[in-house]
């Protein structure tokens, strides 16, 4: 190497690792990839919130659905609730699981805030919460029309979020998006 | 002094007390490996902690867990394919090796060949410097400097 460009050396190894650094700034050290991309949603027995009677992953099958992991302890869930009121209203299916929760508190939670939730998954001892590698509320997974988990969203779902990210990918493991929901025009 | 001992002492057992449920073992041997498993798993919630030290819930949901697979006979194995196929590769201290995690491995003793490769061409280079002698040219000014030095 000739001289002149040595001297050069450690400027260069300096960019190199301050482009490396800069870009860890804008990355989120928390953000997990889920193991269960693009696997079927795990089998579970459980009863409905509303009814009590026995749900299974069958009541995934056939349509595009967001799954919800809520609890009334949860405060980020609160933030979120009234944006899921809105997806809900324009015609985006959401099932609710409700993660290790008082089952009183959890109705009382929806006859106040009102129900976005086609059914809700009773999930008290978070056995539905492990086999899905969920490690805090809110949680959305993306489960296709053949129960295959496609994407899944930590933390809260509001209109930016939504219209950033969560439209495209709904769209595109097959969701009719409602016109009121698409993405933001150019 | 002794009221100071005394707080200290009530710290170190408040915080003793807060993060694990005691779990009653049918045998040491499943105790062993309980305290070694939970020691390699990372808890998902609270990335830098094993979930043996994090009182996160997810970490006592996961403890959990592991009791009731090590006292259902579950092998080491059958128990981290278990956390994985949940949790992905994240959750262990010591991830397989292979795909993504290539690079954890490697990369360390990538490191330290560079690093040697540079030191032996720095010592190299420094020792070629020491035992070169100096030009005739060179000796003919070092002279001359010797000797404006000694004239002033």
């Amino acid at each position: 190497m000739a001289p002149r460009l040595k001297l050069f050396l450690p400027l260069i190894l300096f960019a190199v690792l301050a482009l490396f650094l800069f870009r860890g700034l804008s990355l989120d050290p928390r953000a997990m990839p889920s193991a269960l991309i693009d696997k079927p949603f795990p089998v579970f027995s459980l009863p409905a919130l509303e009814s009590g009677e026995t749900l299974d992953r069958s009541l995934l099958l056939g349509k595009v659905s967001l799954v919800n992991i809520w609890a009334t302890w949860c405060i980020s869930c609160r933030v979120e609730h009234p944006y899921l009121n809105q997806l809900t209203e324009a015609g985006i299916h959401i099932v609710g699981v409700n993660y290790k929760d008082d089952d009183a508190a959890a109705q009382r939670w929806l006859a106040d805030l009102g129900n976005p939730y086609s059914v809700n998954i009773v999930d008290a001892d978070g056995n539905l919460g492990l086999d899905l590698g969920v490690y805090g509320a809110p949680e959305t997974y993306f489960v296709d029309a053949e129960g295959v988990i496609r994407y899944r969203h930590v933390g809260v779902i509001d209109e930016r979020v939504w219209r950033s990210k969560l439209a495209a990918i709904y769209a595109e493991i097959g969701g009719e998006l409602p016109p009121a929901l698409a993405e933001a025009g150019p | 002094m002794k009221r100071m001992i005394a707080l200290l002492l009530g710290c170190w057992v408040l915080a003793a007390g807060a993060v694990i449920e005691t779990y009653e073992f049918s045998s040491p041997e499943l105790e062993a490996r309980y305290h070694a498993l939970s020691q390699e798993l990372r808890c998902p919630k609270c990335q830098n902690q094993n979930i043996a030290d994090s009182n996160a819930p997810i970490a006592q949901d996961l403890r959990k867990q592991l009791y009731q697979q090590l006292e259902s006979g579950a092998t080491d194995a059958e128990i981290l394919d278990y956390m994985v196929a949940r949790y992905g590769e994240f959750v262990r201290y010591r991830p397989e090796m292979g795909g993504a995690t290539l690079i954890l491995w490697l990369a360390p003793v990538l490191l330290l060949a560079v690093g040697i490769v540079v030191a032996l061409a720095v010592l190299r280079s420094r020792r070629d410097a020491d035992s070169r002698a100096l030009t005739e040219e060179e000796q003919r000014k070092l002279q001359e400097m010797l000797e404006r030095e000694q004239d002033a």
